[in-house]
């Protein structure tokens, strides 16, 4: 039987989050009320002109060179010519020959090992705007809002091999668009989509297959579900003896299943040309050049910076870089406190767990670092116990309050005084002959109970390792 | 004198020395109106106190071409698929307007969307010669042409994309300046041919022209292709002296098919600049003869992506066929662009989409734009060795209504010696030079290197001044 290759390449458009839109002085904004967000320019009223907004160029340049690319210095728009009611120009303004990056790169994880993914161009152009179906009335409304909003389109190689690959690339280079802050990233909001190109061929064969264009993908998992279903198609297309026709198909992800959207023959004929109302122009090379400069420190060699600066393992660092808030947060922890590898436990276990569970980012939670230190300092010198540490740390998220007034307030300092913990130890020890008699003729779990007593006492208060100390001298020295 | 036959200059001056008050000449441009826009339906809708947009202080009644959006007034091309859209802004042009004190006339008929040379292809009926009623005003800017001659407003605005200011100005008697590409803001102009397109001047003199040019003319953020030049009073070129200006003449501009008649009054012309003192350096332009099919190659390719826009989704007009054909969208698409469209407009959107088609890019639209480069060097090179090029604006005088609306191609090739200025994106202007023997104008033209408009207002008026051209006035 024979055995294929799946082939896949993800075209990603990114919407990108300047103040206004790419060609018009509009808020770029969105959940505004409908067609609020307008003007002359963006509703392509006739007589009008686009003019080019620095910053969507600047992040275009962020978003190539964060991706390996090499950046085009010469700047120039193309005009892609089609009919649909939510393009209110009849073309929408792209970049064809020209794209703002090209040829870059992106590494993932297969099977514990390093694999590049080619990155083919990223070309900056408009949005359209959003069409409304109302069924009741049984018409379409327009709402122009997101009319120019400034997209990127990252367009990758075929070189993913599986649903896995592609998810796993997504991922990777969601977390970079994150870092340069040029996204909100969200596919929920339409602000991160996703097309992928699926094709299979023999395993062993050069030539690609004849490919389907998956759309309407809303969420990763979607991206890799449409693709596992894409490719048994395909592949039970095949085995019957028939062949692949080139068409783009919709993933519809209630029937988890694909359906024809238009053939190639339908397939637009976009005319692009020079788009003549904006004038190319080149970019310096140094502009590029401190452009890179100023790129933040990628994951990638965050993650690597860890692994050797703060001898955290690759498990450890690999949670801290998903989130740049998490990782500054940690770095600014170590300044002031050795043990990084304790740091890392408390943001990758209970502080993570506290975000997960109110949904909140870091930097809503009134957390300092400062604060955090505090309280792992609180717990190195005896004075509450790792429980009660876990439990305050629930207190300051909400509150902010510094970790030392909060243990003065709930009066919860661990009784680690020897003479007061003595005291009840030898109580306890009269009161409790019979189980005295037992740990001492072996039953050592009984010391359990006896601890357990204590605690009640001292109302959880007293410092359980040192009452363990306690009784095991006494009992022995009886 | 009629007031109506003053130049902007001489109102300027009366108003001045307070022997005319800007109520009476508006009064007089508005009976002027309503007695003479019937014969030359100059205006697609005359205007009237109601359609006046002024404030006061404004004093030169200016007409706008109905491609050039002014805020809240119906601006239409010429199409019945802009039938009642109201731009709710103004074009920059308009707005510098009406800081300098002048009062709006909109509406001032053309050929749809700029396509033609006749305004015959206006969905409001043709516009006339003043001259001849039974001719052609010329086009596409026949209506701003025809306005400027009769006397129905002191000065206007055209818009040139292959020769639709100049050539209108030489059938009418006036002069038409087309600005250097980027001289003006194309802002609120309703695109024909973007990479050609230029709002310029149409003037009863050189020194109008001038003045009207002085406030139009800079650099406007909202255009991108709109050049960050300062603009100079372009009056202090208007000095009579044309001692050793070298005046080329090329050879590919004096053919045959000429009407010899135009041929004749160029000819004298260049003997007059002669007698002043300019030097005649004869040269060649050896890609002229490409010039027309280039130019509806390009300019029909920007057109067909310009025109998208107008398709019934979001103003003006929304047709649906009664019967229906295929999907609701498809089907408004269909009907609105086939009632909206005349078949001009038709012709140069397919023309347009043709050269765009994938597969033919390469052999239409891509050639074009090098050849266009071509076009472009031969101005360069000629302007080393002149400073400025004279010819005549078009090949003949005002053709009869009706002549060559069936033949597109004799149509086109009135636009011969017109389509290099734009093509180049150099300025060029065309000004009276005499009168056939039906007593039609003749327009002779000066082009200069870009941004130049010194250069042949200098020549323009210089030639002006020596000759009596300019003051003669139709009589309507």
């Amino acid at each position: 039987m024979t055995t294929f290759e799946t082939v896949i390449g993800l075209e990603v458009h990114l919407q990108l989050k300047t103040k206004t839109k790419i060609f018009c002085g509009c808020l770029n904004e969105f959940g505004s009320a409908p067609n609020t967000n307008v003007c002359p320019v963006c509703l392509g009223l006739p007589g009008t002109l686009p003019v080019l907004n620095r910053r969507v160029l600047e992040y275009g340049m962020k978003v190539g060179l964060a991706l390996n690319c090499s950046i085009n210095s010469f700047v120039k728009f193309d005009r892609k010519n089609y009919f649909y009611p939510d393009l209110p120009k009849g073309y929408q303004i792209s970049q064809f020959d020209f794209p703002i990056a090209k040829l870059g790169f992106l590494d993932i994880l297969v099977d514990g090992k390093e694999k590049r993914i080619g990155i083919t161009r990223a070309h900056l152009e408009e949005d359209a705007g959003k069409l409304i179906h109302d069924t009741v009335n049984a018409c379409t409304l327009v709402d122009y809002n997101r009319t120019g909003t400034p997209l990127i389109e990252i367009v990758s190689e075929p070189d993913l091999r599986s649903s896995q690959e592609a998810y796993d690339y997504l991922t990777g280079l969601k977390l970079i668009l994150s870092y340069l802050n040029v996204s909100d990233c969200d596919m929920e909001k339409g602000s991160l989509r996703c097309d992928a190109n699926v094709s299979i061929r023999p395993l062993g064969q050069i030539k690609l297959g004849t490919k389907a264009e998956l759309k309407n993908l809303n969420s990763f998992s979607a991206v890799k579900r449409a693709i596992d279903f894409e490719v048994a198609r395909q592949t039970t297309v095949i085995l019957s003896g028939g062949s692949i026709v080139q068409e783009t198909l919709l993933w519809d992800e209630a029937k988890g299943r694909t359906v024809s959207m238009r053939s190639k023959e339908q397939a637009h004929d976009y005319r692009y040309f020079p788009e003549p109302d904006l004038v190319p122009f080149i970019i310096k090379s140094d502009v590029i050049e401190n452009m890179r400069q100023s790129l933040p420190e990628l994951p990638q060699a965050k993650l690597s910076r860890f692994v050797s600066a703060y001898k955290l393992s690759t498990y450890d660092a690999g949670i801290l870089i998903q989130d740049q808030s998490l990782a500054d947060f940690f770095e600014t922890c170590a300044k002031s406190y050795p043990d990084t590898k304790k740091i890392a436990n408390w943001i990758n276990g209970p502080i993570l767990k506290e975000m997960n569970e109110r949904k909140l980012g870091l930097t809503q939670l009134h957390l300092s670092p400062l604060n955090l230190v505090k309280l792992i300092t609180r717990v190195e010198d005896g004075t509450i116990s790792n429980i009660a540490a876990k439990d305050l740390l629930s207190d300051i998220v909400l509150t902010a309050k510094d970790a030392d007034v909060l243990i003065a307030e709930k009066g919860i300092a661990q009784v680690s005084d020897d003479a007061a913990l003595e005291k009840i130890v030898d109580e306890l020890l009269a009161q409790n002959q019979k189980t005295v008699q037992e740990i001492l003729s072996g039953k050592t779990t009984a010391l359990g109970f006896l601890v357990g007593q204590a605690m009640k006492k001292t109302q959880g208060k007293a410092n359980p390792k040192k009452l363990n100390d306690i009784f095991t001298r006494r009992l022995h020295h009886a | 004198m009629n007031l109506f036959d003053l130049t902007a200059n001489e109102i300027l001056k009366k108003i001045q020395c307070s022997e005319l008050k800007p109520s009476a000449l508006k009064a007089a441009i508005i009976e002027r109106n309503s007695l003479v826009n019937p014969k030359t339906n100059a205006f697609i809708r005359t205007p009237d106190a109601v359609t006046i947009l002024n404030t006061d202080g404004d004093v030169l009644p200016v007409g706008i071409k109905d491609n050039i959006c002014i805020k809240g007034h119906l601006t239409t091309c010429g199409s019945r698929i802009l039938d009642g859209f109201r731009p709710p802004y103004d074009a920059c042009v308009v707005e510098k307007l009406r800081g300098a004190g002048n009062v709006i006339f909109g509406g001032l008929n053309m050929d749809e969307f700029a396509f033609g040379s006749s305004c015959e292809t206006s969905f409001y009926g043709p516009s006339r010669n003043p001259w001849d009623l039974s001719r052609v005003p010329g086009g596409s800017s026949g209506g701003s042409a025809a306005a400027v001659a009769a006397g129905q407003v002191v000065w206007a605005l055209g818009s040139d994309t292959g020769g639709s200011i100049r050539q209108p100005a030489s059938f009418c008697g006036i002069v038409g300046l087309k600005p250097t590409y980027g001289r003006v803001s194309r802002y609120g102009l309703i695109a024909f041919g973007s990479s050609l397109d230029q709002i310029g001047p149409l003037t009863k003199d050189v020194t109008d022209c001038a003045l009207l040019l002085n406030v139009i003319g800079g650099f406007d953020p909202r255009d991108s292709t709109s050049m960050d030049v300062a603009v100079p009073d372009y009056t202090q070129a208007l000095t009579k002296d044309v001692k050793g200006l070298r005046i080329g003449i090329p050879k590919e501009y004096f053919i045959d098919g000429i009407q010899p008649e135009v041929l004749t009054a160029v000819n004298k012309a260049i003997e007059v600049l002669k007698g002043q003192g300019a030097l005649i350096v004869p040269l060649s332009l050896p890609h002229t003869e490409y010039a027309v099919a280039t130019y509806y190659i390009v300019a029909t390719a920007e057109a067909s992506s310009n025109l998208a826009r107008f398709d019934g989704v979001e103003f003006g007009l929304r047709a649906m066929p009664s019967v229906p054909r295929k999907s609701s969208l498809l089907d408004m698409y269909e009907e609105t662009r086939a009632q909206g469209f005349g078949n001009e407009a038709k012709r140069r959107i397919m023309l347009g989409t043709y050269v765009l088609s994938s597969g033919y890019y390469e052999a239409y639209y891509l050639r074009a734009q090098k050849v266009r480069t071509l076009i472009k060097q031969d101005f360069d090179k000629a302007f080393n060795e002149c400073d400025v090029i004279i010819s005549p604006t078009s090949p003949t005088t005002s053709f009869k209504i009706g002549e060559k609306m069936d033949d597109p191609i004799a149509m086109y090739l009135s636009d011969i010696f017109t389509i290099p200025a734009n093509l180049a994106g150099i300025p060029a202007i065309s000004i009276p030079c005499g009168f056939d023997s039906a007593s039609l104008p003749i327009g002779l033209q000066f082009m200069a290197k870009p941004f130049a408009e010194e250069t042949v207002l200098r020549a323009a008026y210089a030639y002006e001044q020596a000759t009596p051209w300019h003051e003669r006035r139709a009589v309507l």
